[in-house]
């Protein structure tokens, strides 16, 4: 309880006591990344939701979302944001899927994505996302995405409260910066989806929104598989 | 002769109370290419006649997917039916929005019915000239509906519309006690052979290119079976006995 005790009195000026602001975001934490191979994508996201505290609403909230058998959604930031983006896409997808007989391919989905985002421009969505999957020749494509729809295709994507431990790993293993000898040779998805989960699981070290479990998702022309992944209950 | 007289405008009635403007747009639906609609305790199936205006030309699209567990079949003026079918598909997406399930079938065939009947009552528009046979699956199990242009929807167990459809629903009629236990194959060729009864005998027949199937049921999302993969129900049609039909 703040007794606002002050040697002047008299001197300071009374501060009107701001209240009946309302804050409509909040954000719900964790951690999403996404590497692309040669005809395969792998994709993690921590399953924590916390509440913007030191407090942890669920250890279960799932922030991948699957649109299409090439493609899925991984997005951080406030989940109920989250939640309307997905309903959206999921509705436009199915729209596109019954005018033009066939599901949108995934770098359609991107740009309309990003379309999505702009058109909120002025009250926008507070989600970081990564669109990831496999494109119409079959190979590993990721995009990543700000709040107001800015996006790059990448071979490698990661965003959420862990992304500035994430990414400079990422750098370093997956595009090789850095590195002074560089050891050849195409990287297998089993390959990658271990580093996926050591990625993850550094990240959730040290990032205390990051943690209790993570899925990961492997794309692929087989179509899309779920795996679930333990990490630190801390 | 004295029909002419109360026939020009939607909102005249005849002295024998009927308003000829809408016959008409139903005359329109009984000139289409013919469509039948049967259901089993599963499954709700659609059978149509595609035609072509040439040998050059493409068959017209005659069944439309609605929504996964809706379908329909049209007889008519395609171009309307085209604008009925985004109706529908607009109203099963933003119910399923909403409410995060999907819209029974009655309930979706009732909206389409009001859509008709506001062309009915006013100079705003005309009739749409095309009738729908909508086969879908919810809840309450296998539904098949009929949407007229006068705004009339009517619940059936099997039916026909379209160019000759007569000879279809005394087929129809003949074997619809068996259907409820059929099994989806069984119903498809029921189906085959009630639309064989529309074709005349001059004609080529059924064929992979100018019959459409669609089948929804329990655990079966809302298909359409076309061109070559038709062709494996055809081809039980073929091996089996021919029916003796009564004329």
């Amino acid at each position: 309880m703040d007794l606002k005790l002050s040697p002047f009195p008299t001197l300071e000026k009374q501060m009107p006591i701001e209240h009946g602001r309302f804050e409509a975001y909040v954000d719900n934490g964790g951690t999403v990344l996404a590497v692309g191979g040669p005809d395969y994508c792998v994709i993690a996201g921590d399953t924590r939701m916390s509440d913007g505290g030191y407090g942890i609403q669920t250890r279960k909230y799932t922030k991948i979302f699957q649109l299409t058998d090439k493609c899925v959604l991984a997005t951080s930031g406030m989940q109920a944001d989250t939640l309307a983006l997905q309903k959206r896409l999921k509705t436009m997808l199915s729209h596109y899927q019954k005018e033009h007989g066939k599901p949108m391919s995934t770098p359609a989905i991107a740009q309309f994505l990003s379309n999505t985002l702009y058109y909120k421009r002025f009250f926008p969505y507070y989600t970081f996302n990564i669109v990831a999957g496999i494109d119409e020749k079959g190979e590993g494509c990721a995009w990543t995405y700000d709040a107001v729809g800015s996006h790059e295709r990448v071979k490698y994507a990661s965003q959420g409260s862990g992304n500035q431990l994430v990414i400079p790993l990422l750098d370093n293993q997956v595009a090789k910066f850095n590195q002074q000898i560089i050891a050849g040779g195409n990287v297998t998805s089993q390959q990658a989806v271990s580093f996926v989960k050591d990625a993850i699981t550094s990240a959730g070290e040290r990032d205390i929104y990051t943690g209790d479990y993570a899925d990961i998702v492997v794309v692929d022309k087989d179509g899309v598989h779920w795996e679930k992944f333990e990490l630190k209950l801390d | 002769m004295y029909r002419n007289h109360y026939d020009s405008d939607i909102t005249t009635f005849s002295p024998s109370g009927r308003i000829h403007q809408i016959e008409y747009a139903m005359e329109a639906v009984k000139q289409g290419g013919a469509a039948v609609a049967l259901k089993s305790k599963k499954f709700a199936i659609l059978v149509s006649l595609k035609r072509s205006s040439s040998d050059l030309g493409s068959y017209q699209k005659k069944v439309f997917q609605v929504d996964d567990h809706v379908g329909i079949a049209i007889s008519g003026l395609t171009a309307d039916a085209r604008m009925l079918c985004n109706y529908m598909r607009n109203e099963c997406s933003n119910y399923d929005y909403v409410y995060e399930s999907k819209i029974r079938i009655e309930r979706l065939v009732t909206k389409v019915a009001d859509k008709h009947q506001l062309h009915t009552q006013g100079y705003g528009g005309r009739p749409y000239g095309v009738g729908l046979l909508v086969a879908g699956y919810d809840q309450l199990g296998a539904h098949i509906y009929q949407t007229c242009p006068s705004g009339n929807f009517y619940n059936y167990k099997s039916i026909s519309i379209g160019s000759r459809s007569q000879s279809a629903k005394t087929y129809l009629e003949k074997y619809f006690e068996q259907f409820e236990d059929c099994s989806l194959e069984q119903l498809i060729v029921h189906g085959l052979r009630a639309l064989r009864e529309t074709i005349p005998n001059s004609d080529t027949g059924l064929n992979s290119k100018n019959v459409a199937i669609g089948i929804v049921g329990e655990n079966q999302p809302f298909k359409i079976i076309e061109e070559e993969n038709a062709q494996p129900y055809l081809n039980l049609l073929e091996n089996e006995e021919p029916v003796e039909m009564q004329i």
